[in-house]
């Protein structure tokens, strides 16, 4: 039950107890315990809502930075991540193999605010070698949804 | 000039629900429930394989057959799913959807006059390719109190001395319903009793919701007498790319073949070389999807509850079928008024044979979202109904 009740709720965490009961022909305590225990051990980590920024009025940017660091006597890349992290600005962040070592998403209001968090903040950090700031022009498919795109049926009515 | 038709031909009903489907095509803001193909695209592995056999230039006829790696992947598939085992040399054909194999198995195997028995409600083609065929059809009406099964007893009843084959289309379209292991056992005894063939279409094999398909034809005795037939439609959501199977025993397979080379040649190359793909890498594909209808599945049963809506649990393929016998109305009464009054498009059961009287064909390979906002306007007719 714990595996389909993720992949319902990881497309469309919407889906409410009783309907999670229907749809995996369970009861609805036993759904409500498993969203529970979910929540408890940190396997959902929240319900956040797509947004195709892009379509709204207000100003949005996102960038990729790549971001080279030295890495800490007992700590690995930890502390460092950690320190980024805590930027509010900052999406999210993660370790890569190969030529760099932290990915870091980015969200703000312009170009000139991101260009001023990563002069300021991110590469004055003791540590941050080099970072390489990419912008994103365009989102094609975010969190596994084609953005833009509305599925049209194109079905026809015939008898089969 | 004379007539140049035959008389056979013009002879054949047309589809009772045309007149239906027309003022359907019309509705443009109509939600329909009315479709029956899936509404998943092909995954995406599979199509790329069918890409790439196009840039390769594989565009030329294969063997009449079909491809010999892709009737070896069927033989493996069947062996593996349903625990039917066939030679892909000789006993496999690749059709252009389980469509072409219905129709070339009844001309194979009919001589003038012979009976088919053909339970109903069913799939709309097999009474006119059996007519067409020369065979005589023979309806056997499913009861609802036996969740439209076919049963030995009801089987027994229909045959006479002339009749040479019995189609049983399970898991059914249009009603959902399954014959389970004990069923099929059942009426086993009776062909065999009979020695009559069997025409098994098991397109909907994979979505089934209780326990595994079970084919007829790996029951002791069964094979050598049974064409079973199944695609690439249903359960891969390939209804476009037209590519079906019949495997059987070697006499029957190799008259359909010589059917099928002069009337087709061969099944389209690029479809082919996608099939080996989706039966190759394509297993979790059809797991998730078979989870997807059966999720869509509960729900409806849940909501026809709710209403007050009698309707057996079917257990396969991708469709409920209601009963509204309580209204006074027949079914196509029913769906026109519903698709006037609320928008919403459903089949009438009449559509599947004249035992569909009386219930209406839902099917739920449509997104939940569109299922609720559907079932929301069939609730509220239904309430209107009652209240008038």
């Amino acid at each position: 039950m714990r595996e389909k009740i993720l992949r319902i709720i990881e497309t469309n965490s919407r889906v409410g107890v009783s309907e999670l009961a229907v749809r995996l022909g369970a009861d609805e305590i036993d759904v409500a315990n498993e969203l529970k225990a979910l929540e408890d051990e940190g396997i959902i980590c929240g319900y956040h809502t797509l947004i195709d920024w892009e379509k709204t009025t207000l100003e949005n940017v996102s960038a990729l930075i790549e971001v080279k660091v030295t890495p800490q006597r007992g700590q690995g890349f930890d502390h460092m991540a950690e320190r980024i992290y805590q930027y509010p600005e900052v999406n999210a962040v993660y370790l890569i193999s190969g030529g760099f070592d932290l990915l870091v998403n980015l969200e703000g209001k312009s170009i000139k605010e991101i260009a001023g968090f990563v002069s300021d903040k991110l590469s004055t950090l003791d540590n941050v070698l080099s970072t390489s700031t990419h912008f994103i022009l365009k989102k094609y498919k975010d969190h596994g949804v084609i953005l833009g795109a509305k599925h049209k049926d194109e079905r026809e009515m015939i008898m089969s | 000039m004379r007539n140049p038709l035959s008389d056979k031909c013009v002879a054949l009903k047309p589809s009772g629900i045309r007149k239906f489907f027309d003022i359907v095509a019309e509705m443009k803001d109509a939600i329909s429930l009315g479709v029956g193909e899936p509404d998943f695209d092909t995954p995406w592995h599979i199509r790329d394989e069918g890409i790439y056999s196009l840039e390769k230039g594989r565009t030329f006829y294969t063997s009449n057959a079909g491809l010999m790696e892709l009737r070896k992947e069927v033989c493996n598939y069947l062996e593996r799913r349903f625990d039917c085992h066939y030679e892909a040399a000789g006993e496999t054909l690749i059709t252009v959807g389980g469509s072409e194999a219905i129709d070339i198995a009844l001309r194979a195997m009919i001589n003038p006059g012979d009976e088919v028995i053909i339970p109903q409600p069913s799939y709309v083609s097999y009474e006119p390719c059996a007519i067409l065929a020369d065979a005589i059809p023979v309806i056997i009406n499913l009861k609802n109190e036996n969740e439209f099964r076919l049963t030995a007893e009801e089987l027994e009843n229909a045959i006479t001395d002339k009749t040479k084959v019995l189609i049983l289309p399970f898991p059914n379209n249009p009603t959902g319903a399954i014959m389970e292991k004990d069923d099929l056992e059942a009426i086993r005894e009776v062909i065999l009793k009979h020695d009559i063939f069997v025409l098994s279409d098991e397109i909907y094999a994979e979505l089934s919701y209780k326990d595994k398909h079970v084919s007829i034809a790996s029951l002791p005795d069964m094979k050598e007498r049974t064409v079973l037939i199944n695609g690439f439609s249903k359960a891969y959501a390939m209804t476009g790319w037209r590519l079906g199977y019949a495997c059987g025993p070697a006499n029957i397979i190799g008259q359909m073949t010589k059917i099928h080379q002069f009337a087709i040649m061969c099944a389209p190359t690029t479809s082919q070389y996608a099939a080996i793909e989706a039966l190759k890498n394509g297993d979790e594909d059809v797991r998730i999807m078979c989870e997807a209808y059966n999720q869509r599945r509960r729900f409806l049963m849940h909501e026809f509850e709710k209403m007050g809506l009698p309707c057996f649990e079917p257990f396969g393929a991708f469709y409920v079928f209601p009963c509204i016998k309580e209204f006074g109305m027949t079914s196509e009464e029913f769906a026109t008024k519903l698709l006037e009054e609320e928008k919403v498009a459903v089949v009438p059961g009449t559509a599947f044979g004249d035992c569909g009287e009386g219930f209406l064909r839902i099917s739920y390979a449509y997104s939940i979202d569109n299922l609720k906002v559907a079932l929301d306007r069939i609730g509220s007719f239904v309430e209107r109904l009652r209240s008038r």
